[in-house]
């Protein structure tokens, strides 16, 4: 298992969890992001702080590239199959919003709050998202 | 403290919490996935990180009926489990598993201004409207 990271993964969650917390303490609402996205492009109720929550989205990373380690450049490395990404972007838009959640709604707030429905939809994700991979392997499309 | 500051500075905490934890960085994510060659644990602790942080939260407000902003809380229903959540949850991990994308870091990956974020941004969007307009 090299690449294995689990203090700043431990610490990178625990940050996502405390955003959660914070959001949902002050508005009542869970940071599910797949729902902020969708009421964000179709909902006319709480449209500029949806707008605001994703655009800090973005200027999180910013922050942390510009402000702390200015040396390293933004190293998102996405596949460049035009292919695969949109595919992917539309099932990744599709299922969450038809399963009702995605890594942070049913995966952290769900599961946070103990909804066996949230812990199902979760093992499936990461089911069906293990057989993609493998089978994506298996045809050298990477790795 | 309104509404819109707390969802922008929430927005920027997680997304800040996104680029540490490394789930920015798809080919991390599909280290996770890819159980059977060189598999990398590390997702696991984010998830983990994240729940047992925010799970405590959830157990001492579930009664909580007004949020501290004055917000109605409205969280008495849990989601059931139908097929729409079985098909949905099937359908976003085969996305997830083609790029290292879910929703969270796709929007985070604007900020390198990098073409195909904003493609995949813009083939999300598609698949959220295809959903509202297909599935009632």
């Amino acid at each position: 298992m090299h690449n294995f990271t689990p203090v700043s993964a431990l610490i990178g969650g625990v940050i996502i969890g405390l955003s959660v917390v914070l959001y949902f303490y002050s508005t009542g609402r869970l940071a599910g992001i797949s729902g902020i996205f969708e009421n964000t492009i179709t909902s006319t109720s709480q449209k500029a702080s949806n707008l605001l929550f994703l655009i800090g989205l973005v200027v999180g990373p910013v922050i942390i590239y510009y402000l702390i380690m200015p040396n390293k450049p933004i190293a998102f490395e996405i596949t460049n199959s035009y292919l695969l990404i949109i595919t992917g972007g539309f099932l990744v838009g599709f299922g969450t919003r038809l399963g009702g959640g995605c890594t942070s709604g049913h995966g952290i707030c769900g599961i946070g709050r103990l909804s066996v429905t949230s812990m199902i939809a979760t093992s499936i994700f990461v089911a069906t998202g293990v057989i993609t991979v493998f089978i994506l392997q298996q045809l050298g499309i990477y790795l | 403290m309104n509404d819109k500051f707390i969802s922008l500075i929430s927005g920027v905490i997680f997304g800040i919490g996104l680029v540490i934890s490394g789930m920015t960085n798809p080919e991390k994510v599909i280290g996770f996935l890819s159980i059977t060659h060189n598999w990398d644990a590390s997702l696991i602790f984010v998830m983990g990180g994240g729940i047992l942080t925010a799970g405590p939260f959830f157990f001492l407000l579930k009664n909580k009926e007004t949020s501290a902003l004055g917000n109605q809380i409205n969280l008495t229903k849990k989601q059931k489990l139908d097929s729409k959540t079985i098909i949905g949850a099937s359908l976003f991990g085969v996305g997830w598993g083609l790029v290292g994308l879910c929703p969270g870091p796709a929007i985070a990956a604007i900020a390198t201004l990098d073409p195909i974020a904003f493609v995949f941004l813009i083939s999300m969007a598609a698949g959220v409207l295809a959903k509202k307009n297909i599935v009632k």
